[in-house]
């Protein structure tokens, strides 16, 4: 069974999280070009490597950043937003 | 025994033609470099050199010809999209098809057997209400069917799905059929190289020359090769090689997984799918049920089969056909799925000159094959885009005009 450790809740059944995607920094709407919003709201960085991603924990509500290798599958560490 | 097989058992040498030649050097200059020896990538190199005379055309493949996306889905062909952009795109590629066995010389086993959508319920039934009229006003052969007509056409059927999910009706398609993939490769493999085409097994690409914004030549761990023109044609593997050039693009990697049953005598004629369950299901040639489900649930470039897969995908085909208590699951893989945020392909030319992209496959790569060969080839030999791919240009995302395939869902699409 695959394990993912919950920041709040310790290590916890991959069945109890739901992926998010990416963790991205949204530019100020206001300020930026077409371009550069479109960017944000499309544009991914597909390529092989560690990521930043939103996971969340279904059971307790938690969302939290998991550092993971989107090739290996390795989970590096986790942590709650605010507290790297 | 026929005579042939005899004489082929008892021959020496070996007697038959191979498919296609292994060339072992690479030369230093080709005028198009193809990456990715799938089906996609070896029908552009088959229709450049048979409809536009570009025969110095090598195809690099960094394993064997077929083995990634080609060889791994379900082969299911079918036009019955949502957008006209969509449908129009997989029709032109239904009727290629249609002809492709006697074209490429090779029995694909093209086999139309009628494609059923399950809907479970009538939200779902109106979503493919609309399916069908967009599909009748452009002369593809779509229906809603009622639960009757499920049944009596596919009697094993459990039109209550076990109570849980109840059949209300569903998108019926006459022409969708499946073929047998590996052969597609092969066959285009086989044309491409009687044309000139060489075709390099083995050999991946480390990276790719761009001067002043315009591509000059492709690194392989061979040696490096001078070339003007490179297409981009290897799917779940596309973020590798869009970085070599510097371009971004939306694609995310899942993996998608698939597995057959043990062979049975012929019983399932027809493709069923059901986006409600996660389940499509047909039954091969050779007797096995091929069957699959959605994406898996998280980002991964990697082709590992996972239990918790084989688990659902069983409980869901068992919703559908009791009868198959006792089947046994034969094989289970997985395969690389380069999903894009509107469900449609990314084809055409790039902000680098010279680079083309055929990417964006998702999980409905393998029905596009030939049409995406042709308009491709056409893309690359002209150096602008077919007017069939237009809407599926990388910069609709830069000018917000998505093709929003999405509402199409059949399973993870």
């Amino acid at each position: 069974m695959k394990i993912l450790n919950c920041p709040l809740n310790g290590p916890r059944p991959l069945q109890e999280f739901q992926f998010g995607g990416e963790v991205r920094e949204m530019p100020d709407p206001d300020r930026v070009s077409d371009e550069e919003w479109a960017d944000y709201v499309f544009r991914r960085s597909g390529e092989p490597g560690v990521k930043r991603e939103w996971w969340y924990h279904i059971a307790s509500g938690t969302w939290f950043i998991a550092e993971r290798n989107n090739q290996t599958d390795e989970t590096l560490r986790t942590y709650l937003p605010g507290s790297e | 025994m026929p005579y042939r097989l005899l004489k082929f058992g008892f021959s020496k040498h070996y007697p038959e033609q191979r498919m296609f030649r292994s060339p072992t050097v690479l030369k230093g200059e080709y005028d198009t470099v193809v990456i990715g020896g799938g089906g996609h990538g070896l029908a552009a190199a088959y229709y450049l050199a048979r409809d536009h005379g570009v025969t110095d055309v090598a195809v690099l493949e960094k394993g064997y010809i077929g083995s990634g996306g080609t060889g791994r889905n379900t082969a299911i062909v079918r036009s019955n999209y949502l957008t006209p952009e969509g449908a129009k795109f997989y029709d032109a590629s239904l009727q290629l098809f249609r002809d492709l066995s006697r074209d490429l010389n090779l029995n694909l086993f093209y086999s139309e057997r009628g494609h059923f959508t399950l809907a479970h319920s009538p939200a779902s039934l109106r979503t493919q209400r609309w399916r069908a009229e967009t599909n009748k006003h452009l002369g593809i052969e779509s229906e809603i069917v009622g639960p009757e007509f499920i049944k009596e056409t596919v009697p094993e059927i459990d039109l209550n799905c076990g109570g849980q999910a109840p059949i209300h009706g569903a998108l019926f398609h006459p022409p969708g059929a499946i073929a047998r993939h590996d052969a597609v490769a092969w066959g285009y493999a086989r044309g491409a190289d009687g044309l000139g085409v060489e075709i390099h097994q083995q050999t991946p690409v480390t990276g790719i020359e761009v001067e002043d914004g315009r591509v000059v030549g492709v690194h392989t761990d061979k040696g490096f090769i001078k070339t003007r023109r490179v297409l981009s044609a290897v799917a779940g593997w596309t973020t590798h090689i869009t970085k070599m050039v510097g371009l971004r693009t939306p694609l995310v990697i899942h993996p998608l997984q698939a597995a057959v049953t043990e062979p049975l005598k012929p019983w399932l004629n027809h493709i069923v799918v059901s986006a409600g369950l996660h389940l499509y299901v047909s039954q091969s040639s050779r007797g096995e049920l091929v069957t699959g489900a959605s994406l898996d649930p998280y980002e991964l470039i990697s082709t590992r089969s996972t239990l918790d897969f084989a688990e659902s995908l069983s409980g869901h085909l068992l919703d559908l056909f009791p009868c198959l208590a006792d089947v046994k699951l034969l094989r289970q893989w997985g395969g690389l799925s380069d999903m894009t945020p509107d469900f449609s392909p990314i084809m055409g030319t790039t902000d680098v000159q010279g680079f083309y992209i055929d990417a964006g496959w998702g999980t409905w790569g393998f029905k596009a094959t030939p049409i995406s060969g042709k308009t491709m080839a056409f893309t690359v030999a002209e150096e602008r885009d077919h007017e069939l791919i237009r809407p599926f240009r990388l910069s609709r995302f830069r000018e917000f005009r998505l093709v929003g395939e999405k509402g199409a869902a059949s399973v993870g699409h």
